[in-house]
Order: C-alpha cells, then sequence, then structure tokens
C-alpha cells in the first residue's frame, strides 16, 4: 500500500520510511526539507498548508503522523499552530482522500503532570496537566486524532518514550555536548529509573501499529524498550559510547528543577533562540522514573523490540567510531 | 438526613419505619420511629433470594453507617443476605425519646424492632463496642432464629478485680460526663480518632452528621452513663444475664478484633473467648476500636458465613464440636481428605508417586514429651547429670541428675497447681534457656498448662505486641522480664524466678517465685494430685520470629510436640546417651525429652553472636559432648574467637560427632571453615519453621554433592536456590506451582523435577493452627492436610528441594515470576560483593528488578551502583534467568534481629521503589 510518512527529514521519520521501503510499500513524505530517504515520493510543504496536505495524501491508504514542533522553547502559538492545527489539517486531509489508518506519533509527556511514573500504562493525554507548550500541544493533538478514530478511518496513537541511536539530536547528542562542556549534571544521584526506546524499535512499532489498526484503532500506547535503567547508569552509557567522560557531579533535583524554570525564563527573556542549558521539562525527565509498562502494547502490536539497550549503545560506540 | 453524602452507602438502603414499643421506658401504646439501612428491598428487586439475615448493631457513637461494607457484600448475587443495620433509639438518624434507655430497654427495643419488621429465617447478630451487649441480648431472646454471633471489639463483663479502662473512667467521672459526651463532640471526636487510618474527611462528616448539636447527642451521653462500672449500677444485672447467658450458645461465633483499643483490649476479648470457646478468632494486628474503617470486615463475614452454615443460611451444627479452647480451626488430616481422589491414601511411600502428594497420616500412638525423662530418673542411670548450665568463669554453675530433675518438676508442677495454674491456663515464660528454664517448661506441660514462649530477639515493641495478644494469665520471669511486664502492662499473675526481696516484689506487683512454689510442691503429695493432659490439648504458643511481618502465635498440641521430639530423633539419630551443647534454644529445650543430656554454654542465647569458641568448647569438655546445637550467628562468632581455644577445649570439640545449625540459610562456606573445629563432626543444616521444626535436613557432605550437580547441570532441577536436602522422617513435602502473578493459587502439590512454587509440607509434628488468627490459618491450611509455609523453592530429580525465597518476595516481571534466591546467590559470587538482596519495584505483573548489594569495602552511602558494579551483577543475575534493571548499593542490608541473617527484602523493595522514583536514598 502507499504510506505516507510526515516529519520523514527526522531520525524517527526517516526510520520508519525506509523500513516502510522495506517491506514493499510505496511511501510519500511530507515535510518543509528533502527527507534524504531513496526510494521516497517527497511531497514538500507546510502543515498549514492544506493545498499541500492534499497532495501528499492523495493515493495514500495509510499515514504516518510525525511532523512537530519539538523544543523545550518556543513560543506557545508557534506550538498551537504546527502541532494542533496541523494535525487537524491532516486529519480533515486524510479523511477527504479515504486514507483507512491513521497512526499519530505522540509522547508519553502528554499524560504526564511531573510526578514520577513507575510501570503505568498510556494513560489519557492531559493536556491542563502537561507541562510545557510541547507536551500540551501533543496532548490536544493525540486527543482530535483519537476522536477522528471512524470506521472509514482508523486512527491509533503511538507514544515512543525518549527515542535514541546514531545520528539523533534530541538525546544524544545533547547529553554529549554538555557532558563535553561539563554541564550535564547526574540529578538526585542518577538513580531514578528512566526506560528508553531505540529508534530501530520505536519504527518498528509505530509501522506494527498501522498493520495491527484492527486490534488498537481508538487506543494511545506507550512504546519503550522495556528495559528501565537508572539514569546516570543510561547517561554514562551514553557517554561512553559517545567518547565523553560522563558527568560526575550532582546537583539535588529540587534544585536543579527551580534553576532550570529560572534559567529557562531569563533566556526567553534575552530573545535568545538556542537551547538553554537546562529546562525544567529536561531536569523533571533525569530526576523522576519514567518507565512503562509494556505488556498490552507488546500484545496489541504483536511486536518485541529487536534491539537490546545494550546492542544499542555498542551501535551507538560504533557510529562514534569509538569502539 | 441526606443519604447522598453517605460515601459507600447506597441511599436506597436507608429507611424509616414505626415501630410500637414494649419497653418500659415508654408508655404504652408508645410508637418509635427507627432509621435503619437496610438492602432487603434491594435483593427482591434483583430478584435474589437471601440465605438469611444479618443484624448488625452499632456501639456509642457511631450509627448504622458503620456497616456499610456489610450491606455492598451482601448484595452479592453469588451468595445474597439481607443486611438490616439499625439505628438505636436517641442514636443515628432514629427517634430522640427524651427517655433514658438503658441496657435492658435497648435489648426489648431490638426486639420489638425485628418484630415490626418481621424478620423470618435464620438470623446472624453482628455486634461493636456496646452494640456487642446488645446483639447478644437479641440473640439470646430469640434462640429459634440464631444461627450465629460476629462480635468486634466489645465486652460483655468485667473481669473481676479489673478497673474499667482509663479513657471509660475519665469519660464516665461526674465532672467530664455531660461536657465530654453530649454538650460537646468531644466523646464523637475521640472515637472517630481511634481509627488507625485516618478516616477520609467525608466519611468523618458522614459518622458525624446524626450528631450535630448537643441536643441530638443525648443519647451519647446516656450510653456512656449506662456502662455498668460496677454491681451497683442498674444495668449491672442485665450485663450479667447477657454475660452468663452467653455461654450457652451453640451457635458459630466470629469474633474479628483491633488489638489498638483503649477501651476494648486483649483481656475482654479472652473472656470472650472463655464464654464462646467455640468462636472463631482473628486479630487484626495493628488495627484499633473502629476495626470496621481499619480492615475489611465484610470478606472474613462471609467466608466465615459460607464455612459455618450450610446452603440456604440453614443453621447447621459446628462441624468441630472437638475444637481446642481458643477455637481454632484444626482439620485432621485423615478426616478433611477430598473425596475426587485426587489424594490417595499412601502412608508408607517414601517416594512420592507421579506429582500427585498424599499427606502425612497422622492420628499415629502417643508418649508425652517427657516420657524419656521419666523412664531415665527411675531407671540404673538415675544419678547421672541431665541438665547443666555454664558459667562465665568456665565452670559449670549448676546441674541436676534425672532423679532431682524429674522431682525439681513435679514439685513445682504441684506448686504451681496449688498457685492456681490449671489445665488450659496460659503461661508466658520470660526465663533463659538453662536448668530453670527446662524444670518450669517441663512443669507447665505436665500440669496440662499451655506455655507461651516469645523471645527478646523480637524487640521490645515486638514482645510487647505478642505477650498482650496471647493473654496470659501467669507470666514466669527472670527480674528483667517482670520489670518489662510491670512497665509495659503485660496481662498475667506474675511470678518470679528467685525470690525477691519483699520491697522489689511489691513494686512489679510479684506474687510468688519458682523457688517458694517448688518448696510448697515438695511439702505436698504431688505428682499424684496433677491431672494428665490428653494428646490432641494445646501444650503451647511459639512465637515467629517476625521478620516477615508482625510475630504469629503458633499453637501446638501435646501430640505435636512429641512428633517434633521424634522427628528429631529419628532424623538426626540422637538418642539416650547423647550429650549435647545447647547453643539454639528451641532444641535446646528437646534434651531432657530426647533423653539426651543438655548442657546450655555461657552466652546469651536471646544474643547468639555472645557465643564464644571457648565457651562453646567449655561445656562441650563439661559434658563430653557428642552433639553442639547452635545457630548460624553463633557459629560466626565461635569462628571469629576461635584463636582463643587451648588444647583441652580444641580436644573437647574434636570429639564432637554431630553438629547441627538451624534457625537461618547456613552458608555452605561457613560449615567449610566449621568443619575444621569439629574435623570428626557431621554437620547438618535442617530447614524448617516455628511451624514446622524440622521440615528437611542436609549434611556438609550433601550440600557440596548438590552444589557439584548444580554446576554440572547433570540433574534436572538441580540449582537455582539453596539446597535444604530431602524431607525428615516422617514429613512429606511438596510445591504448589508458582502463577505469573507470584501467587500459587492452586490445590495440587507436587514435586516435579524444577517446577517453582509455594512450599507445603505434611508431617504429625507440623503445628496445630495459629493462635487467634482464623484467618492466616485457614489460608494456611488451603490445601487439606497440608501446611503452606509462604517458602517458595523447588525439587530436583534427586528428591532434594530447593527453597528460592519467600512467596511475599516473588518478583512479578511482564510474564514471569522471578524468585529472588537464585540470582542472589550468583551476585554473591562475584569478587568485591557481600550480601545481595533481589527486590521488584513498580506495579504487581510488570515490576522491574532492583538489585541490592553490599560491597567491599562498604559504601559510605546507598544509592545506585557504579556503572561497571551495575554491569558485572546484571551480567551474573542474567546467567541465573533474571534481567536486572537497577543496581543499587548499601552500606548494609536491613536484617531480621533474632538471626542476623534474613534480609528484610520487603522493606529493601519499599526502599528502593523510592530511590529509583528519583527520592533520596537514605538509609534502606
Amino acid at each position: 500500500m502507499r504510506v505516507l510518512v510526515t516529519g520523514a527529514s527526522g531520525l524517527l521519520g526517516g526510520e520508519v520510511a525506509k523500513l516502510l521501503l522495506r517491506q514493499g510499500h510505496a511511501v510519500t513524505t511530507f515535510q518543509r526539507r528533502p527527507s534524504g530517504v531513496a526510494g521516497a515520493t517527497d511531497v514538500r510543504g507546510s502543515l498549514s498548508d492544506d493545498g499541500a496536505l492534499r497532495r501528499a495524501v492523495a493515493g495514500a491508504e495509510g499515514v504516518i503522523h510525525l511532523a512537530a514542533k519539538v523544543s523545550f522553547t518556543g513560543r506557545a502559538a508557534d506550538f498551537d499552530e504546527v502541532n494542533i492545527e496541523g494535525t487537524r489539517r491532516l486529519l480533515r486531509a486524510a479523511r477527504d482522500a479515504g486514507v483507512r489508518g491513521l497512526v499519530f506519533v505522540s509522547s508519553p509527556s502528554v499524560a504526564n503532570s511531573g510526578a514520577a511514573i513507575a510501570g503505568l500504562g498510556a494513560e489519557p493525554a492531559d493536556p491542563a496537566g502537561a507541562h510545557g507548550d510541547y507536551a500540551r500541544t501533543k496532548a490536544a493533538a493525540e486527543l482530535l486524532a483519537l476522536a477522528a478514530d471512524s470506521p472509514e478511518l482508523r486512527v491509533a496513537a503511538v507514544r515512543p518514550h525518549v527515542v535514541w541511536g546514531p545520528g539523533d539530536t534530541q538525546l544524544v547528542e545533547r547529553v554529549l555536548d554538555r557532558a563535553r562542556r561539563g554541564r550535564l549534571p547526574l540529578l538526585d544521584a542518577g538513580a531514578a529509573l528512566i526506560d528508553t526506546t531505540y529508534v530501530d524499535n520505536a519504527a518498528s512499532a509505530i509501522v506494527a501499529a498501522l498493520h495491527r489498526m484492527d486490534h488498537i484503532h481508538g487506543r494511545a500506547l506507550v512504546v519503550t524498550n522495556g528495559e528501565p535503567r537508572p539514569v546516570g547508569e543510561l547517561l554514562a552509557g551514553i557517554c561512553a559510547a559517545g567518547g565523553v567522560p560522563a558527568p560526575a557531579w550532582h546537583v539535588p533535583g529540587r534544585l536543579a528543577r527551580a534553576a532550570g524554570s529560572v534559567v529557562e525564563k531569563a533566556w526567553l527573556r534575552a530573545g535568545r533562540t538556542e537551547e538553554p542549558p537546562m529546562t525544567r521539562f529536561l531536569a523533571e525527565q533525569l530526576s523522576t522514573a519514567h518507565w512503562f509498562d509494556q505488556r498490552q502494547t507488546r500484545a496489541l502490536l504483536d511486536w518485541t523490540p529487536a534491539v537490546s539497550l545494550d546492542e544499542g549503545l555498542e551501535r551507538l560506540a560504533r557510529h562514534y567510531g569509538g569502539r | 438526613m441526606v443519604a447522598a453524602d453517605w460515601p459507600g452507602a447506597d441511599p436506597a438502603w436507608s429507611r424509616e419505619l414505626d415501630v410500637p414499643s414494649s419497653s418500659a421506658a415508654d408508655e404504652p401504646g408508645t410508637v418509635r420511629r427507627w432509621h435503619l439501612l437496610d438492602n432487603g428491598a434491594e435483593l427482591a428487586l434483583r430478584g435474589l433470594t437471601p440465605e438469611g439475615t444479618l443484624l448488625c448493631v452499632h456501639g456509642n457513637p457511631t450509627w448504622s453507617y458503620l456497616w456499610r461494607s456489610l450491606l455492598a457484600a451482601g448484595s452479592n448475587p453469588a451468595r445474597p443476605w439481607r443486611v438490616v443495620a439499625v439505628d438505636q433509639l436517641d442514636m443515628g438518624f432514629s427517634e430522640r425519646t427524651g427517655t433514658f434507655r438503658r441496657l435492658a430497654d435497648r435489648i426489648t427495643d431490638l426486639g420489638d424492632l425485628t418484630a415490626a419488621l418481621g424478620l423470618d429465617g435464620p438470623v446472624v447478630t453482628v455486634g461493636h463496642d456496646w452494640g456487642g451487649v446488645i446483639s447478644l441480648g437479641w440473640a439470646l431472646s430469640h434462640r429459634d432464629q440464631l444461627a450465629g454471633v460476629v462480635l468486634t471489639n466489645t465486652a460483655v463483663h468485667q473481669p473481676d478485680g479489673t478497673p474499667i479502662p482509663p479513657a471509660l473512667r475519665l469519660a464516665l467521672h461526674p465532672a467530664v460526663h455531660r461536657w465530654g459526651t453530649t454538650t460537646t463532640p468531644a466523646f464523637l471526636q475521640v472515637t472517630h480518632a481511634l481509627a488507625r487510618r485516618q478516616l477520609a474527611p467525608a466519611v468523618r462528616a458522614a459518622f458525624r452528621a446524626p450528631y450535630r448539636g448537643a441536643g441530638r447527642r443525648t443519647g451519647v451521653g446516656n450510653f456512656v452513663a449506662d456502662i455498668p462500672a460496677d454491681a451497683s449500677h442498674p444495668s449491672y444485672p442485665a450485663l450479667t444475664r447477657v454475660a452468663e447467658g452467653v455461654r450457652g450458645l451453640d451457635v458459630p461465633a466470629l469474633m474479628l478484633w483491633g488489638p489498638r483499643d483503649p477501651i476494648f483490649s486483649d483481656r475482654y476479648l479472652k473472656d470472650l473467648i472463655g464464654r464462646l470457646p467455640q468462636a472463631r478468632v482473628h486479630r487484626f494486628e495493628g488495627a484499633g476500636h473502629l476495626l470496621a474503617e481499619d480492615r475489611d470486615i465484610a470478606s472474613p463475614i462471609f467466608d466465615w458465613l459460607a464455612d459455618s452454615l450450610g446452603p440456604n443460611g440453614q443453621f447447621t451444627p459446628h462441624p468441630e464440636a472437638t475444637a481446642p479452647p481458643n477455637g481454632q480451626f484444626t482439620p485432621r488430616p485423615e478426616a478433611t481428605r477430598p473425596p475426587n481422589g485426587q489424594f490417595t491414601p499412601h502412608p508408607e511411600a517414601t517416594a512420592p508417586p507421579n506429582g500427585q502428594l498424599t499427606p502425612h497420616p497422622g492420628g499415629a500412638a502417643w508418649e508425652p514429651l517427657w516420657a524419656p525423662l521419666t523412664s531415665l530418673a527411675s531407671g540404673t542411670a538415675a544419678g547421672d547429670t541431665a541438665v547443666a548450665e555454664m558459667a562465665a568463669d568456665r565452670h559449670t554453675a549448676r546441674s541436676l541428675s534425672w532423679s532431682d530433675l524429674e522431682d525439681s518438676i513435679t514439685h513445682l508442677a504441684a506448686g504451681l497447681h496449688d498457685a492456681g495454674v490449671r489445665s488450659g491456663s496460659r503461661v508466658s515464660l520470660m526465663v533463659p534457656p538453662g536448668v530453670d528454664l527446662t524444670v518450669v517448661l517441663y512443669a507447665c506441660l505436665r500440669l496440662g498448662a499451655v506455655v507461651v514462649v516469645a523471645d527478646a530477639g523480637l524487640g521490645t515493641r515486638g514482645l510487647s505486641r505478642a505477650v498482650k495478644g496471647a493473654t496470659p494469665d501467669f507470666l514466669i520471669g527472670i527480674d528483667r522480664a517482670l520489670a518489662a511486664a510491670a512497665a509495659l502492662g503485660w496481662s498475667g499473675r506474675r511470678i518470679s524466678v528467685r525470690d525477691l526481696p519483699a520491697a522489689r516484689r511489691r513494686i512489679l506487683r510479684v506474687e510468688t517465685s519458682l523457688d517458694e512454689l517448688t518448696r510448697c510442691g515438695a511439702s505436698a503429695e504431688a505428682a499424684d494430685r496433677l491431672p494428665a493432659p490428653a494428646p490432641d490439648d494445646p501444650a503451647a504458643v511459639l512465637f515467629t520470629s517476625g521478620s516477615t511481618g508482625p510475630a504469629k502465635g503458633v499453637l501446638y498440641t501435646h501430640r505435636q510436640l512429641a512428633a517434633t521430639r521424634d522427628t528429631v530423633a529419628a532424623t538426626l539419630g540422637i538418642r539416650p546417651g547423647a550429650r549435647l551443647v545447647a547453643g539454639f534454644a528451641p532444641f535446646a529445650l528437646l534434651g531432657p525429652a530426647l533423653g539426651a543430656v543438655s548442657v546450655t554454654p555461657a552466652m546469651d542465647v536471646t544474643l547468639p553472636r555472645t557465643l564464644t569458641a571457648r565457651a562453646l568448647a567449655d561445656a562441650a569438655a563439661a559434658i563430653d559432648a557428642t552433639v553442639v546445637f547452635a545457630s548460624p550467628a553463633a557459629l560466626r562468632n565461635v569462628l571469629a574467637t576461635a584463636s582463643g581455644l587451648d588444647p583441652a577445649g580444641q580436644a573437647a570439640l574434636a570429639r564432637v560427632e554431630l553438629l547441627l545449625s538451624a534457625g537461618a540459610p547456613v552458608p555452605a562456606a561457613l560449615l567449610e571453615e566449621v568443619q575444621r573445629l569439629v574435623p570428626a563432626a557431621s554437620l547438618h543444616t535442617p530447614y524448617g519453621m516455628t511451624e514446622a521444626l524440622p521440615v528437611t535436613d542436609i549434611s556438609l557432605d550433601e550440600i557440596r554433592a548438590a552444589e557439584a550437580d548444580a554446576a554440572a547441570g547433570t540433574v534436572a532441577g538441580a540449582g537455582n536456590g539453596v539446597c535444604v536436602g530431602r524431607p525428615v522422617h516422617g514429613a512429606r513435602a511438596a510445591v504448589v506451582p508458582l502463577a505469573a502473578d507470584g501467587t500459587a493459587p492452586g490445590d495440587s502439590p507436587v514435586t516435579d523435577p524444577g517446577v517453582t512454587g509455594e512450599i507445603l509440607v505434611s508431617a504429625p509434628h507440623v503445628k496445630d493452627s495459629y493462635d487467634r488468627l482464623w484467618l492466616t490459618q485457614r489460608e494456611s491450611v488451603r490445601t487439606p492436610g497440608w501446611h503452606r509455609t509462604g517458602d517458595v523453592g523447588h525439587f530436583d530429580a534427586a528428591g532434594r528441594l530447593w527453597v528460592e525465597g519467600r512467596l511475599a518476595h516473588v518478583v512479578t516481571t511482564p510474564g514471569a515470576a522471578v524468585t529472588p534466591v537464585g540470582a542472589e546467590q550468583a551476585i554473591e559470587q562475584l569478587d568485591g560483593v557481600g550480601l545481595a538482596a533481589v527486590v521488584g519495584v513498580g506495579p504487581a505483573g510488570t515490576q522491574a528488578v532492583a538489585a541490592a548489594v553490599e560491597t567491599e569495602p562498604p559504601v559510605r552511602r546507598a544509592g545506585p551502583a557504579a556503572p561497571e558494579l551495575a554491569g558485572r551483577v546484571r551480567a551474573a543475575a542474567r546467567g541465573s534467568g533474571v534481567e536486572v534493571s537497577a543496581v543499587l548499593t548499601v552500606p548494609s542490608q536491613p536484617t531480621d534481629i533474632r538471626h542476623n541473617a534474613k534480609i528484610d527484602r520487603t522493606r529493601l523493595a519499599r526502599w528502593a521503589t523510592r530511590v529509583l522514583a528519583g527520592g533520596r536514598p537514605g538509609t534502606p
């Protein structure tokens, strides 16, 4: 079948598009830049452009929607426009084009109010309780997407947690960059258990979701490796793979959260656009547990992660030429 | 009245009823308006026919709302019961009558109400607080309908010579009474605060709803004023009628109790047990006066109804007419074999057939515990040493010959009998192991008293809780124990070991001493007058170590104690002529029963770590010992102090033929070191528990063989746990397979190699019951004829049992239940790692595994392990099939007080959960 992948220029979107092609599907990609995915048909455009969206979705049976504004900072209205309104337009275009199934790629942060998450499943998305504009708008968009589920257009949401791998700029490069500059603290002695998702596993889960629409439409599923680790050990593993000394100093979590919030506001007032050194969101991510019950996800998707955490770290090390 | 504001109560249950009064408190022709909660209409609407009616009577100052969980449970279509919970007049939302209604009136009132309701069919009364008395009063005047009685935290009688509880004295005091109960809501507030779990604000508001304003609280004050503090009170005769009448009730009875109640303490429970000996009794350790708020009482009450009453609620006579005095359920194995043929009688088989196992046949011939002692005392060896104890100066402090021991026991028994100790009396023994304890223990058993033994290893709080719960009639102790009894308010008439100075006796309220009683007993014609206990009479309540929750009292009969002796004798070959050093209390007391000479080494037996090599050798030399009993902690100290041995001491130890270590898992490496000290001895380490001592036995040679089998992988099922050997003489062991949710739900015991499950044991020396823990007892004998140990393990193809940990410590990872011991052993093999513990964090069924390890040298603060160590630990655990998520290092593991060996994994799991959620490490 033909599948439209939005946001294919990103790490995860690119992997999803490539996996679909390997499975023999025809792939259209949709984003502002070239996707760089060999064999895919690029349609370039913005989620604000109904015409471009209609062109992209034409002839597609399935849609995987990854395009989003992903950032810890930025203007609230920009997040609203891309993440909420963009999703609304895509859903309309997909329905009009007779698309059968749509996977909305979401994030566990849509249901995270900042408390530790230990072994929970996919709780309902909560725009009011979510922290930060990214999580808030993704939560609202997920609710929109799931509400659009119908016999004609079936919709499900997949929430991969902390996707990483070679070429990842969201986590790996940030961790390595901060570690190099001595700016990566081990929060609360780094004992919080964090589960992550190696990029190949996230991609295979998302593609599985498109194939298992019968079982999952109308639902949200969290996807992870199912291998929680203390965050300090995880970051140390990433640093080791990247050939950078692991962080050695500690900042109490609560202090860091307060500091992150202050720094973030000061940074934004100063009009700077690059990422501030630590945001409240990141501090929360690094100082409280985030791991999930994967039993239902694996049963419904009939899927298991193919790349273990250790194997992923080895691939990362090979990517950086370290091992 | 706004029923919608009562959380947990269906507004449809609320109804009012006009009831003609026949009470002496009212003019003839008076009609009173009652409020009640009643699920009868709901059942009818749903087409459900109730099996009977629960008539629930609240106390002061609560109301029918207290029983909402029973109303909800009664509406269960699988077993519908009508539940009628009344608001007594002047209470709850019933009429304010302007009269003063006394106990007799309230009993009449309740009868008027049930007549107006037209209750027919079987009725089970349920009462709390003073509602308990009123419910029993109703029960006595409705015998034709009465099918059972349930009592929670109540009383019918103030034991003679004891003051009423201080809290009530205060409420009754003229200066306090009206102000405290009526003018202000103080009594209400205090009562609601007695819930051990704080009541939710909405629930507290519901309890207070009918009592807003002094005018609505008159009944509360009158209720308190109607408590008969002494015989001159107008309600005293009515109370006495109920209290005495109850003795004639032969219906099933259930008593559920919250012991942390400043008013209705354990002594009232004990009084009620004496009146209703058939009662099933469960004390919810940690729960308080408002038991129905602290614990789920609906499930046990409906389970009990199902057990006690026949189909359709028809009252059937109680199945066990010969229940022991405290009413614990005792399934005799031969009587409870299920009819489906699953258990085939097969008493002679030593190797069980294909997995389907029979419990032991039971009911064997019986010889009293003390029989060997008595026969030695009248034989040719009567003058030889029987018991001795060592002094710190390395010499024998005291010793008794067999005939001296027999005389001391019979004299003391006679003296105790004269002092009022009777068959069935509970006697708490707080005497360190040695000659005194041996004499008093056998004296008590001889006259049929039930000895209560809780050791100081429980810690002051645990010990106090245990003693109070067992409600001893007598407390015999050394000075320190008596001082604790006086300070902590333990019940029981106090007897000291030695004669005490008069002033000290007064302060400690000590009535007499063992020395004095022995003198009195010697002058009388002693032994002939003493009643002999029957084999199935209760003999002892022994407390568990409490390493897995509050210590539990375990009740043994005389037959079961004698069976323990026979099992030890047959398994270890200890016969008359053996000479043993008793460094481990439980076995030490068996010495005279085995006909073996026993000596207590100079040590604090409650602190095993105080046994030195020299003290052990001195004791061995004193009797030329052939057998040594010692706990693993004691052996560690013996090894640590081995350099203090002189050549004579080494020689004495070299003559030891058998060394036995029990009480906690004994690592093979420790035994290997011990072997060098006792080169001629066979080293054994039995496995068992307070409920069954021992279950299996293994020698060091057998441990070596088992470990070799595990390493070679040639014997199916060998490995993954601690090998504890094969079942002892007369015992059977099996497992009920573990489910993925970490429970062992089945009822078919198997011994297939490699099948992990809860370990079950069946043997003549298994305990009779848990004391006043009916729910715990019921669970432990869920599989008829077997005791469920709460341990998990598996058998190998050679018939050896491997213990994998506690059922409560099983980790439920996605798709698999993980037992801790196998992975812990693998981790402990690593360089630089000490004790390891494997625990689960997160919700059941999807837990993540955390390993906490001690390091060498120890870390200063607990926290996540360095990545290098974490990697090694993870790899080691993976080798035994366990995926570890987090590795934490701790300065030292939290262990039990008694043995200093069992890691408190429950506590560790709570700590790990907090740390791994992002909390501060602190101390585990």
